[in-house]
């Protein structure tokens, strides 16, 4: 006997993501779900954030790793709640991870929560956690040809950073060839390049994000 | 590694239909998947044969139904098959291309006994 299904593999990891995303939203916490290949800036972008918008938007951080808890460790630093999840050797956050780590922070003192997703271009993209905006950081080094190689990633993206614009002098990275696929793939993307080591570029990332924060 | 994570759902997933209908054995299991999934079969094939031991689909076949990418142009409304990543649409070469297939991942049907 043949029974018809025609149900989404990943519809109960969606279903979660839906969960997740009332528990923000009834507590009025805007959330960007990090995502990047392993050393593209992920972790810089949100300490820049942090520093930049002190005293005047209250910050929380959800840090996602294979193992180990530098970045948490680091971000703590900063003074901001932090919530670091293992994933003990998967890839990417799924909506019930990161379910957890919501009911570990202090949600109602939130207004800014950013997810660091696993350092991957591949299954990240694919497993909702139920954040607002999808952010993709490229980096220079990576080359500018990712996006067709990774094209799901950049689908889902609601807004892609060009990161370590201070190293273009001295990497193959053709910014104009690099942006052009971007928006071929997904034409609403908005698309910034930033430094978060020399700082450029960053004030237009804050005005973006305190847009969506004003506008939540 | 994420297909771990897949399987896994897929079993839930197919679990839970067969018991809605007091299945006693699960015989075949009809995925199809887009090609832009990042979907790898033999690694969920290898994944379901450990996870799936002492369950009542145990044994079961798998059978995946691939979609191929498929874009629309947003120039001239072209619909094409996109082959080897090549996002450009073959009746005016315009380059600006929606996705209308090939992320999918659903479990089409299931067949039980």
């Amino acid at each position: 006997m043949e029974i018809k299904v025609l149900k989404d593999i990943l519809s109960a990891n969606d279903q979660i993501a839906q969960e997740n995303r009332q528990l923000l939203d009834s507590n009025g916490v805007f959330t960007v779900n990090v995502m990047s290949s392993p050393g593209a800036g992920k972790t810089s972008l949100i300490l820049e954030t942090i520093r930049r918008l002190k005293g005047a938007v209250q910050i929380g951080v959800i840090e996602g790793d294979i193992s180990s808890s530098i970045d948490a460790e680091t971000i703590g630093k900063e003074g901001v709640p932090v919530i670091q999840i293992n994933t003990g050797g998967e890839c990417h956050l799924d909506a019930s991870m990161t379910y957890r780590a919501l009911s570990n922070l202090p949600l109602q003192d939130i207004e800014l929560l950013f997810i660091e997703n696993v350092g991957n271009l591949i299954c990240t993209a694919e497993f909702a956690i139920g954040a607002h905006k999808n952010l993709v950081i490229s980096s220079t080094p990576e080359g500018f040809d990712k996006p067709l190689k990774y094209p799901l990633m950049f689908t889902v993206a609601d807004i892609v950073l060009i990161n370590k614009i201070d190293l273009l002098p001295h990497v193959n990275f053709d910014t104009d060839a690099y942006k052009k696929t971007v928006k071929n793939l997904n034409e609403s993307v908005e698309i910034f390049e930033v430094s978060c080591t020399t700082g450029q570029g960053i004030d237009r990332w804050l005005s973006w994000l305190q847009n969506q924060l004003r506008n939540r | 590694m994420h297909e771990l994570a897949i399987t896994q759902a897929l079993i839930g997933l197919v679990k839970e239909h067969a018991e809605k209908v007091g299945a006693k054995k699960v015989e075949r299991i009809n995925v199809v998947v887009g090609e832009l999934s990042g979907f790898v079969g033999q690694s969920v094939e290898f994944y379901f044969d450990q996870m799936s031991a002492g369950t009542i689909m145990e044994d079961a076949k798998l059978s995946f139904k691939t979609i191929p990418m498929a874009g629309r142009c947003r120039d001239c409304s072209k619909e094409f098959d996109i082959k080897e990543m090549d996002w450009t649409c073959p009746s005016c070469k315009g380059s600006s291309i929606e996705l209308v297939r090939g992320n999918e991942l659903f479990v089409e049907s299931i067949e039980v006994d």
